[in-house]
């Protein structure tokens, strides 16, 4: 289909393969199964209410964010640890590498994190020839394959433990193996190996936490643990956004965080990690740092209405329950972030004229605002940066096509006498077109356009061959078929819904 | 002097389905309610309001206000219509107080049409009858915007020789998406096949919803895919059958 590979050429290699498409229905109906059990009424009652108070403590944190940053800085500072301001990813590479040249370090632990992903650290880490290696079990088998996180929670939703077989007997030179928890084993003996080597622990950060300076993490492997806990040096890298007020208020944001994400009332490991090894502890890093990244958020942060998009605790679960991401999956959208987080936040951080036909990608479902823990309105934000795109075309005299359609059809729909005269030429040019009023193919100068998308997919309802007005017209003429059954005033009569 | 009610049988069913208009008329008329149909209407303006085209919904938007501007009730037989009358002309002219003004004036006044049967006329049995198997579509915009879940499914229990069966994916959106059905027509196609594969597995010999869009995505795609089953508006199971 022509129109729509000048939209999203990659669409249909997932699109096309049943194999993928079962893979993702499966995995992500699972969690949207699990999550729907969690939040249910007779588990968790005051769920909606935790949604409004998270969202009013997002939003509280979002419009203050100088102050609470600053007030995390005193924190972690205060436990004895570091505060990293970086701009954008090379100001955190550079970062890094210095601290891995001071430590005659080559191998960095990492526990899953997609804000370094954002900035592929790894790439850039490796370059300088550098040993970055994930621990998380997903993002290892990723790392293996050179494929970026297909889900924000779930970065190997979309392989299964065939393919996972392949990529280890490939890059690992290793006896094939199937079972999942020998693979586990497997991945479990090598990366025991490189805790011990590395020095370095990179993590990203679920909350910064403003009133103690704690970073917290969850988890359900432990790996995150152990890289931040194992290698003399933690880092954990973090987006501006991820600061809230209080210690507190994780109460509220890790009830709704494992919930929405996997179904968990609580992730297998939370940890809270403020500071460097204090005299008498017994493990813990000696160096602890924080890297807050802005690498577009403050551009964000200017839309004080769009910046909503900043309240996303990563939960994933906006993207489970899309049926957009359920059919094209992780890899088709253009940044890290897929789904339809992914669809607002790309935009705003890249630019309406990167991927224009990105918030387009949506039949405005709602779903994903209905699930989305901390009540960020993806519907509403996907209509307004539609708006944003759209005007920002017109001003520049982009795509033309589109806007003229659409003034011509407001003239037509403010205007009944033409409305009425289109309708009934329309009526009269398809009159013969169909079978029971539908077609399955048109002929070659009306089949073009839209009317060509839909027909590539599904048959096209005909105009009827008097619409309704005319039916109207002609019912008045007749008199009333149909005595009333029933006075209006008749309320008695059993309303139980 | 019976009450009256203004039905706007938006664009979709005034060109494509004009039996559903007709059968919204007949229920209403049956309750007792006087109808009149605005020659003047056309269109909500949704969309040009889903497509990013501001100042064009806003004009056709404009117009509708127009038409209604004095009615007492406005009946729809679209959730997603009513759903752009009621939340998102708010939106659209939020910066523009006088037109909000009338918004606001018109809004609780607009009615989806089961919800209107349920709230106002205060009846779930219209003394309808329509044999057999019957499964519900929730449509994502009445269902998500308007709240509708219960309401339709409540008046079709009522349906004498009817039996309601629910398919696995009720909420999952059938792909229509206006624009979106024909911008990435595969996507969306791949969409309505998931809804017509439930559709399939329930047994039911219609499909029954209270938007007449997400009707045509279903039927067009249940005809491609070859399943005979019946696509309907609730208002024409409503009206079949009664005297």
């Amino acid at each position: 289909m022509k129109e729509i590979t000048a939209i999203q050429p990659q669409l249909h290699p997932a699109l096309d393969n049943p194999k993928l498409q079962l893979a993702i229905y499966t995995a992500t109906g699972r969690l949207v199964d699990k999550r729907k059990g969690t939040v249910a009424e007779e588990s968790l009652p005051d769920y909606q209410e935790l949604r409004s108070q998270a969202n009013a403590l997002k939003r509280h944190a979002i419009d203050h964010l100088d102050y609470y940053l600053e007030l995390f800085q005193r924190n972690v500072e205060a436990n004895g640890g570091k505060v990293i301001w970086c701009r954008d990813g090379k100001e955190v590479v550079d970062f890094l590498l210095g601290l891995a040249k001071q430590r005659k370090s080559k191998v960095l632990v990492k526990s899953k994190s997609m804000t370094t992903e954002e900035i592929h650290l790894n790439e850039h880490l490796e370059e300088h020839g550098l040993e970055p290696v994930e621990t998380d079990l997903g993002e290892y088998i990723l790392q293996l394959a050179h494929e970026k996180p297909y889900h924000i929670v779930a970065p190997a939703l979309h392989m299964t433990r065939y393919e996972v077989a392949d990529i280890f007997e490939e890059k690992l030179k290793i006896e094939r193996e199937e079972v999942p928890e020998k693979q586990t084993q497997i991945a479990r003996g090598i990366l025991r190996e490189k805790f011990l080597e590395a020095d370095i622990g990179v993590s990203g950060a679920n909350f910064l936490v403003a009133d103690s300076g704690a970073v917290v993490l969850v988890e359900n492997e432990g790996n995150a643990r152990l890289s931040t806990t194992a290698p003399k040096v933690h880092v954990a890298v973090a987006g501006i956004e991820k600061v809230i007020p209080r210690a507190q208020d994780l109460a509220t944001f890790l009830k709704l965080l494992g919930r929405s994400g996997t179904g968990q009332p609580l992730t297998v490991y939370t940890s809270f990690l403020a500071g460097p090894r204090r005299e008498g502890e017994i493990d813990g890093p000696e160096e602890f740092y924080v890297v807050l990244l802005d690498n577009g958020r403050t551009k964000v942060l200017r839309d004080a209405d769009k910046r909503q998009a900043l309240f996303c605790i990563r939960c994933g679960a906006c993207l489970n329950i899309c049926p957009v991401y359920r059919r094209i999956g992780g890899h088709n959208y253009p940044w890290v972030y897929s789904g339809p987080i992914g669809a607002i936040l790309t935009p705003q951080f890249e630019g309406l004229d990167k991927n224009p036909w990105l918030p387009h990608a949506s039949s405005l479902c709602g779903a994903c605002g209905e699930v989305c823990p901390v009540k960020i309105e993806i519907p509403r934000m996907l209509l307004e940066l539609r708006a944003d795109i759209e005007a920002e075309k017109a001003a520049k005299g982009e795509d033309k096509l589109e806007k003229l359609g659409f003034q011509a059809w407001a003239r037509l729909m403010s205007n009944p006498m033409l409305y009425r005269a289109a309708s009934a030429a329309g009526s009269w040019v398809l009159q013969d077109a169909g079978d029971g009023g539908w077609a399955s193919q048109l002929p070659f100068f009306l089949n073009a356009g839209p009317t060509k998308g839909w027909l590539s997919q599904r048959d096209l309802p005909l105009p009827a061959p008097k619409s309704f007005r005319q039916l109207w017209k002609d019912r008045l003429r007749q008199p009333p078929s149909s005595v009333p059954v029933r006075q209006q005033d008749a309320t008695d009569e059993g309303h139980s819904a | 002097m019976s009450t009256r009610v203004s039905i706007f049988v938006t664009c979709l069913v005034d060109q494509l389905f004009p039996k559903t208009g007709l059968a919204m008329a007949t229920v209403l008329e049956r309750l007792g309610y006087s109808i009149e149909f605005r020659e003047d209407q056309t269109c909500c303006g949704q969309p040009a309001f889903n497509s990013g085209f501001r100042d064009e919904a806003r004009t056709v938007a404009r117009h509708f206000l127009k038409v209604f501007a004095d009615a007492d009730y406005v009946v729809l037989p679209s959730g997603s219509c009513t759903a752009m009358c009621s939340h998102h002309f708010s939106e659209l002219f939020r910066d523009d107080p006088a037109a909000l003004y009338q918004v606001h004036a018109l809004e609780p006044r607009i009615w989806e049409f089961s919800r209107f049967l349920l709230e106002v006329a205060k009846v779930d049995d219209v003394g309808a009858s329509f044999p057999g198997r019957v499964t519900y579509h929730d449509s994502c915009h009445a269902l998500r915007e308007l709240s509708i879940k219960q309401g339709p499914r409540t008046l079709l229990r009522k349906v004498r020789g009817l039996e309601l069966v629910e398919m696995d994916t009720a909420e999952e959106c059938c792909g229509f998406g206006g624009t979106f059905s024909a911008k990435f027509a595969e996507l969306s196609g791949a969409m309505a096949r998931t809804k017509v594969e439930s559709i399939r597995r329930t047994g039911a010999s219609a499909v029954v919803s209270i938007d007449s869009s997400c009707l045509m995505q279903i039927q067009g795609a249940m005809r491609r895919e070859g399943l005979k089953v019946q696509a309907l508006h609730l208002a024409e199971v409503l009206a079949g059958g009664a005297q």
